[in-house]
């Protein structure tokens, strides 16, 4: 039976899921739940994410929330048909992967997506303008965080080390739509996170699943 | 050669790891990084922790930061001694995951918030944003509407066995309770008020509160 995943192709953590469920080259459904609608907030979606937010996530009897966590448990259950992202095989290189994961969960995320929500969200779904104080507060967040992922990614190849893992995928949601933006030269301007960005970018995951996601202008 | 936790004790991202440390049965080394002299923010420092934040630990030669990858981490190392952490199926371990990150994304940002409103600026002599606090009480009983469902189904938030996932709410909802004046907000939740009762009991944290309280630098088991 295929797994499933609750939530909007656009959203940025379901994004993360598929992105997983894609790499290890396993079969799902995505069930999409409608935003404008008030579904979120459904009782039905409720039982799945008791916070009303997306993804959800269904295997069998098990329902789980919170896109980092439903990665991990994806990329554990398909581990011997793709990529080893989690290194849990090494105690001390696992450790490294859920240390750049938590730096991406707190430092990246709150950043980035502030930018996101002002310059995509708000104009888009709510017909607002961006705040441009928080926009230009963000983006200089934005920016210290990636002095250290430069500083970082010009001793190694990935974040965690020299190999690929969930930590630097878990990153591609939202950039993906910041390097799409009026400002993509904070990614440009740092040499070794614009080429671990293109790394990212052209993996066949990413492609497929991002192909017809609208990214800001 | 001893762990060697780098921080504040009184702080709650190095009590999260200590009490990891001591559920565990394993000894180590406090080293003083003196917070409220800025120290987590001068070079010397910053050039182990590039955010310049605590905790920071060294296991022998091994170094690591961000105190959820740290308690995973020991977790995984003395798996086969003291509590069992962080679930024995593949379904447990991702319910542990799923409430380690509500806590981290979710729960804490909404304590910490009420905190340093609430305690940390006022014991500083500076006025802390009440507003700001009276809002994220609001969300916060919000959120402890969604735990004391969870709650009410199992013992614990993962699962009927105390995991990573309860541990690393303790520190902070000890500053809401004992700090900020907020035990009331259990008062309605039965499972919840349970639960808290229950883990802040615990053994292990009350030896670490001794611990922290004693001012010592090196804890054994």
């Amino acid at each position: 039976m295929a797994v499933k995943v609750y939530g909007p192709a656009i959203s940025t953590a379901t994004v993360r899921v598929l992105l997983c469920l894609e790499e290890m080259g396993a079969q799902y459904e995505l069930v999409p739940i409608d935003y404008s609608t008030g579904e979120f907030k459904s009782p039905p979606h409720l039982a799945r994410n008791p916070f009303g937010q997306v993804p959800a996530f269904e295997d069998g009897d098990l329902m789980l929330f919170e896109s980092r966590a439903i990665s991990r448990y994806v990329l554990r259950k398909y581990k011997s048909s793709g990529p080893d992202l989690l290194r849990e095989g090494s105690l001390e290189e696992s450790a490294m992967v859920d240390l750049w994961l938590e730096v991406e969960a707190q430092q990246y995320d709150k950043a980035i997506s502030a930018i996101y929500i002002e310059i995509a969200i708000k104009p888009v779904y709510f017909g607002g303008v961006p705040d441009e104080k928080v926009v230009a507060e963000s983006v200089e967040k934005l920016g210290k965080v990636l002095d250290v992922y430069e500083a970082r990614l010009s001793k190694s190849k990935y974040l965690a080390g020299d190999f690929l893992s969930f930590a630097d995928l878990s990153h591609i949601p939202y950039t993906h739509h910041i390097v799409a933006s009026p400002h993509a030269s904070l990614f440009e301007s740092r040499p070794h996170v614009k080429a671990w960005w293109e790394s990212l970018a052209s993996r066949p995951a990413y492609k497929k699943v991002t192909a017809g996601t609208p990214t800001s202008k | 050669m001893a762990v060697k936790v780098y921080g504040k004790p009184q702080a709650v991202c190095p009590q999260r790891v200590m009490h990891c440390l001591v559920e565990k049965g394993v000894p180590f080394e406090f080293v003083l990084v003196d917070i409220d002299a800025m120290e987590h923010k001068r070079p010397e420092y910053m050039e182990k922790h590039p955010f310049g934040q605590v905790p920071f630990i060294a296991d022998g030669d091994f170094e690591l930061f961000e105190s959820r990858a740290i308690v995973r981490y020991f977790a995984s190392k003395y798996a086969d001694r003291g509590p069992n952490l962080l679930g024995r199926t593949a379904e447990e371990r991702a319910k542990v995951e799923q409430w380690l990150d509500v806590e981290a994304i979710t729960y804490s940002p909404c304590a910490f918030s009420i905190v340093f409103n609430l305690f940390l600026l006022p014991i500083r002599g500076l006025p802390g944003n009440k507003g700001e606090a009276v809002a994220s009480m609001e969300k916060l009983d919000k959120i402890l509407e969604v735990y004391e469902k969870q709650l009410a189904r199992t013992k614990y938030l993962a699962g009927d066995e105390f995991t990573l996932a309860d541990l690393t709410h303790i520190p902070v909802t000890r500053y809401l309770v004992e700090h900020c004046g907020l035990a009331y907000l259990l008062d309605d939740k039965p499972h919840a008020k349970a639960w808290w009762e229950d883990v802040s009991s615990r053994p292990a944290w009350k030896k670490l509160m001794s611990f922290v309280a004693s001012g010592a630098s090196f804890y054994a088991p």
